[in-house]
């Protein structure tokens, strides 16, 4: 069982590295999902090569970029800096998918009623996308996050102190591999349950707010 | 900087040449197991059912990583060691199995259940309307979501960098190392990663083009 406490020192890590690129990716997408589904070919067309470009390269490599790259230079970052910029990237280019799926999902005419009501921008986009986009945009993104949740494991490779960074640890200290990574998969396994009951029920009461 | 770029590619792709063996070598392994237990999530009795729908969700529910740490570090403790390379392959063939088998079960439902019915009302047996009728229209429905966790596998094994498999992630960090040009060596890398996937995403499209579904041209109604 101390295994099990010693491990949990390592919650704290995981989950905000991967609450923070949730966060950083979520909102960077946005534009992104924006620009690519833009009318101008040249900016739809270079937004679609960034997300094909990032998703393209794994995770890891984002990570070891991002902490060995810009560690040559002057700005020298943490790993969980590091961490949370190199997933944070990788997310924005899978969040921006789904950002543009939900935006397509959203008739033509919801826009255009929009701006014909003289709605300014923000009113636009509380009022009218997002609760009509909300319910085609929170599965997959339930799906992503706890993807993400364990994509956040990468960081241990270049030493956050997450969950596996700890199991891995211990396991070279003390040979007993074999149970300390059983425990660290059961962690993350559990650690995943809350984020997918949170989705389905979000998911459910936007759904039936929009189709009121 | 092209110099160094020059010098870096033939050191990367033996490293490029170990990540496809090892995408290859678990896709050899790993598909048999996704069949197996999608076949017992589908057809077996229920306790056996339940047993590979486990499987199944522990499989797609633990990190990658986590994953090879258990085959390479954890495995030793019962009396199985094996190198790097070996452990990689297993545990991606692990990995596939899980993910796989959740392709092969969505790929059976998805055939419609009006074939099932068609079969019955021609008096064909279980296992020729399987053979003749539902397997083919389930391989053609399985293939593309097959060939796009073909892709993912492949930027998985980058994983095994963690466990020192010489494949191209540990080889450019090994160059990097001793020539401290992260960037470039870290860049070309993914690069190398970028292009092969692209690569596969355009035979996808090929792929998906001459056996989709969704492009069969509908039966035109006869007069006869």
């Amino acid at each position: 069982m101390e295994l099990l406490v010693l491990l949990s020192k390592g919650i704290g890590q995981t989950l905000s590295i991967t609450f923070g690129a949730l966060l950083l990716g979520s909102v960077l997408a946005v534009p992104l999902a924006a620009m690519r589904r833009s009318e101008l070919p040249a900016v739809s067309t270079s937004a679609k090569i960034l997300i094909e470009g990032i998703r393209g390269v794994p995770p890891i490599v984002w990570l070891l970029l991002i902490y060995f790259a810009l560690g040559e230079t002057d700005l020298k970052l943490t790993t969980f800096q590091a961490s949370v910029i190199g997933l944070g990237i990788v997310s924005t280019a899978y969040i921006a998918e789904i950002y543009r799926a939900g935006l397509d999902a959203i008739p033509g005419g919801q826009f255009e009623a929009a701006d014909a009501l003289g709605m300014p921008f923000g009113a636009k986009f509380f009022k009218v996308i997002t609760p009509q986009a909300a319910a085609v945009v929170i599965p997959p993104l339930a799906t992503f996050a706890i993807g993400l949740l364990k994509d956040s494991a990468l960081a241990s490779v270049i030493g956050a102190q997450d969950i596996t960074f700890r199991a891995f640890q211990e396991a070279q200290a003390n040979l007993n591999g074999l149970t300390v990574f059983m425990w660290a998969a059961l962690l993350y396994i559990l650690l995943s349950i809350p984020i997918a009951a949170l989705a389905r029920y979000t998911g459910s009461r936007l759904a039936r707010k929009v189709t009121a | 900087m092209i110099d160094s770029i020059m010098t870096m590619v033939p050191e990367f792709l033996p490293g490029l040449g170990i990540s496809l063996l090892v995408t290859i070598a678990s896709l050899i392994l790993g598909l048999p197991l996704g069949i197996l237990l999608a076949l017992g999530s589908l057809f077996a009795s229920t306790p056996l059912k339940f047993v590979c729908i486990g499987l199944v969700e522990l499989g797609r529910g633990v990190p990658g990583l986590i994953m090879l740490y258990l085959v390479y570090f954890g495995l030793p403790q019962l009396g199985i060691v094996m190198d790097a390379l070996p452990a990689a392959m297993i545990s991606l063939a692990l990995m596939t199995g899980a993910y796989t088998a959740e392709i092969f079960v969505a790929g059976f439902r998805a055939v419609p259940q009006g074939q099932w019915e068609a079969c019955g009302t021609l008096a064909l047996s279980y296992w020729k309307s399987l053979r003749l009728v539902i397997l083919p229209q389930a391989i053609k429905i399985v293939v593309p979501p097959l060939i796009g966790w073909s892709i993912m596998l492949f930027q998985a094994t980058s994983l095994a960098y963690a466990i020192s498999v010489p494949e191209l992630m540990s080889g450019a960090y090994n160059y990097a190392s001793v020539t401290f040009e992260y960037a470039l060596a870290f860049t070309l890398a993914g690069s190398m990663y970028l292009a092969v996937t692209l690569l596969g995403f355009w035979l996808f499209r090929g792929v998906s083009n001459r056996r989709s579904m969704s492009k069969a041209k509908a039966p035109r109604p006869t007069f006869a």
